[in-house]
């Protein structure tokens, strides 16, 4: 089977609905970072295929935006972690139906 | 070149003024300073009144002052200043010496009192303030120390203030003295406007010299008259007398201190000071300002004199007296003997201050009791009281050769005899004299001769320190009588400027005849009615005056100081309480309701504001908030809190804009 572009986008929709599914589902703060980290996994995925399926180029833009998002999305779950562990000092809990305090 | 004294003698009046300040800021414990205070302050001013009369005695008519600018406000000055010349040195000496000797007496006097530090702050004060109008250049500054003068009065008067007729008495004579003081203030006023300076001698500026007065010209009468209403109040003249003999409520040291060298001396003292104004113009000595000085004294002096030989509160026949001897001491001035007048001042403050201070002693000796009636024999049992009291009275009496008072007496005789308008006064003086012999007579045979009676039983003499002041007042009573013998009247002409000489012929003149007629007339008739008394059973009281037994009306006409007081009551005083209540109602009905009306119509206007606040603006309000708040809480039922929720909103929002967009394409 030779690799097309609707295989990865496929792949890419796929992994994106996993992660929606994980963020909207999970009670656990974690679980809903990972759920949000597969997401940005996803869209990674798009941009290298986009690159790579597209017209040829020298550059490797895909590539390197792809990585910029990694670098990203890695201190974005440190600050996500970080914060989840100061939410659990606090509430002694990590579950987000309970940390309903923002309503209105 | 003036010397260091001139330039300086603001501190005469400063140092007792500054030893009242500072007694007052002692507690009551510490009686002893505050007397040695008051009383050093006294003989630094003395010794500086000697030093300030030096100079003065070196040429006639020495006159010297130092003024200096108070403030300036647009192009005008206001200047002060002080004065130095044989007026003021004279009653310098006078005030400082007397005001000494009271306050040492004051010592013995108020021993048992336990206010004595605010006393001695008064007395010092009431000293200063007279000090200050005797040596002020200014009609204003002299104008200040009488008022300051005024208020020391109404501090000393009122002093026992737990007795509410000592507090009456305070008030009475700070209100009478203050109907003058508005009169004495226009003519202050009116001065100025008519001569442009308050400065009484300013190098030919003054107010007193010629080119100010010729400016003056018509008004002068006027203002005269003015300030002739501040010495009516101040020195007792009728109508405005009420208040001396209720003065008498203070401690008598305080009564001689107001009877012989401040308060009253003030008003006769004015009048000599600005003598000028009133002699502006005068045809052959006569002005019409001048004419009522005459008058109101010649009034005083005899109603005085009158009222005087039916009282039987001891202090209060010496009141009536210094009434009278104000009154002729104005007659003096009137008819143009200023000297004479001056001098009759300056030997009635210490006689007059020796019979305060005796009568003093014998209160203090007969246990706080001053009926005449009730006293008796007390020659025997307060020695030198009497001995020095009848020195006073013979004094005052006018016993011609060795007192003081009778030398005076007949230079005033003298000047009435030579005014050309009248004669009446000098034959009403006469009477006066007569009458003075008299009710001093009585009053000495009252309390001093015959059996003692109720109060005087156990009387016993003052201590040293009351009796030792009589004793020097005594001397100084008898050495006046020498230094002003008319054989060499250097006092005289030293008041008048001019240079004395000696002339042993102006010793016997026809007036010293008639003079000594006169007190052996009044001593006699005062013997003659009241001889009686002497003789009397020890045990009783007096039922009956003799002279009231015989003119029963007329004694009580008399001893009700022709009810004066009641008439006054009846018309000046109950006017004043009627137009008070008239005012009090206009001000509670007319005045008020006015007020009140316009306070209604506010609050009238306030209700119908509030109903339209209530009923329309309110309600909008309402309603408006009301719908935001709904809406509020519609929104934020959205907001639960609830993260996956939100999540679950953005992913439902992203695939309906896919749908959308799949839709479009």
């Amino acid at each position: 089977m030779t690799p097309t572009l609707q295989l990865f986008l496929i792949a890419s929709a796929a992994l994106f609905c996993i992660g929606l599914l994980a963020a909207l589902s999970r009670r656990h703060a974690i679980f809903i970072l990972i759920g949000i980290e597969i997401m940005l996994t996803a869209a990674n995925l798009n941009f290298v295929a986009f690159w790579r399926f597209g017209p040829p180029t020298q550059q490797p833009t895909g590539v390197m935006v792809a990585i910029f998002a990694i670098a990203i999305a890695a201190a974005e779950a440190a600050v996500g972690l970080s914060l989840i562990i100061a939410v659990y000092r606090h509430y002694r809990t990590t579950n987000v139906d309970e940390l309903d305090q923002l309503k209105g | 070149m003036n010397p260091w004294i001139v330039t300086n003698l603001w501190l005469i009046p400063a140092i007792p003024l500054a030893a009242s300040l500072s007694i007052l800021s002692f507690n009551n414990a510490r009686r002893k300073t505050a007397a040695a205070i008051a009383i050093v302050g006294q003989i630094v001013a003395l010794t500086m009144s000697i030093l300030a009369f030096l100079p003065t005695l070196s040429a006639p008519g020495f006159r010297a002052g130092h003024n200096f600018i108070w403030f300036t406000f647009g192009e005008q000055a206001l200047r002060l200043g002080w004065v130095l010349d044989p007026l003021t040195a004279a009653m310098l000496l006078m005030i400082t010496f007397v005001s000494l000797c009271i306050f040492v007496f004051s010592i013995g006097y108020m021993a048992a009192d336990k206010n004595f530090t605010r006393f001695f702050a008064y007395l010092s004060f009431f000293s200063a303030a007279m000090l200050g109008v005797v040596i002020a250049n200014s009609l204003l500054l002299l104008f200040v120390c009488w008022e300051l003068v005024g208020l020391a009065s109404y501090l000393l008067i009122g002093f026992w203030i737990h007795k509410p007729s000592a507090a009456a008495a305070a008030k009475k004579a700070f209100i009478t003295t203050r109907i003058g003081d508005l009169g004495f203030f226009l003519g202050l006023v009116w001065l100025y406007h008519g001569s442009g300076t308050l400065l009484f001698y300013d190098g030919g500026r003054g107010c007193l010299e010629n080119a100010a007065l010729l400016a003056l010209g018509g008004s002068a009468t006027s203002i005269a008259l003015l300030i002739f209403c501040g010495a009516v109040g101040k020195s007792g003249q009728f109508p405005l007398h009420v208040w001396l003999p209720d003065a008498m409520e203070g401690p008598t040291p305080v009564s001689a201190l107001i009877h012989a060298a401040t308060m009253v001396a003030a008003g006769v003292f004015l009048v000599a000071r600005v003598y000028p104004i009133f002699s502006l113009g005068a045809i052959n000595d006569v002005t019409p300002s001048l004419t009522v000085v005459v008058w109101i004294g010649v009034v005083t002096g005899l109603m005085a004199a009158l009222i005087a030989a039916t009282q039987s509160d001891i202090k209060r026949i010496l009141a009536y007296s210094t009434v009278s001897q104000l009154g002729l001491m104005m007659v003096s001035l009137g008819v143009g003997g200023v000297a004479a007048g001056i001098m009759h001042l300056l030997a009635h403050g210490f006689f007059k201050a020796l019979l305060f201070l005796g009568s003093g002693s014998v209160i203090h000796g007969c246990h706080d009791e001053q009926d005449i009636r009730k006293m008796g024999g007390l020659r025997r049992l307060m020695p030198v009281t009497f001995i020095t009291y009848a020195i006073g009275m013979m004094a005052l009496s006018g016993v011609p050769l060795f007192f003081c008072g009778a030398w005076t007496k007949e230079e005033i005789l003298h000047a009435t005899s030579h005014w050309p308008k009248s004669q009446a006064p000098h034959y009403l003086i006469m009477l006066g004299v007569v009458l003075t012999a008299a009710y001093m007579t009585r009053q000495m045979i009252y309390v001093f001769f015959g059996n003692p009676r109720a109060a005087s039983e156990h009387a016993h003499e003052s201590p040293p320190v009351m009796t030792r002041p009589l004793v020097a007042l005594g001397f100084c009573t008898i050495f006046l009588g020498v230094v002003l013998t008319p054989a060499w009247p250097w006092l005289h002409d030293y008041l008048n400027g001019e240079t004395a000489r000696f002339d042993l012929t102006r010793l016997i003149q026809p007036m010293l005849f008639v003079s000594l007629a006169l007190v052996i007339a009044g001593i006699g008739l005062g013997v003659l009615m009241y001889r009686r008394v002497a003789l009397q059973d020890r045990h009783r009281n007096v039922e009956l005056d003799p002279l009231e037994s015989a003119q029963p009306f007329l004694f009580r006409f008399l001893e009700n100081k022709m009810w004066l007081d009641e008439l006054y009551e009846e018309s000046f005083i109950l006017w004043s309480r009627t137009a008070a209540r008239l005012s009090d109602w206009m001000d509670h009905y007319v005045w008020d309701g006015l007020v009140r009306g316009f306070g209604s119509l506010g609050q009238l206007f306030g209700i119908f504001t509030k109903g339209v606040d209530e009923r329309a603006i309110n309600a909008g309000v309402d309603e408006s908030v009301g719908g935001a708040r709904g809406l509020g809480r519609l929104m934020s039922a959205a907001h639960s809190g609830q993260i996956q929720t939100y999540l679950g909103a953005v992913a439902i929002g992203m695939v309906a804009l896919l749908i959308l967009y799949a839709w479009l394409a």
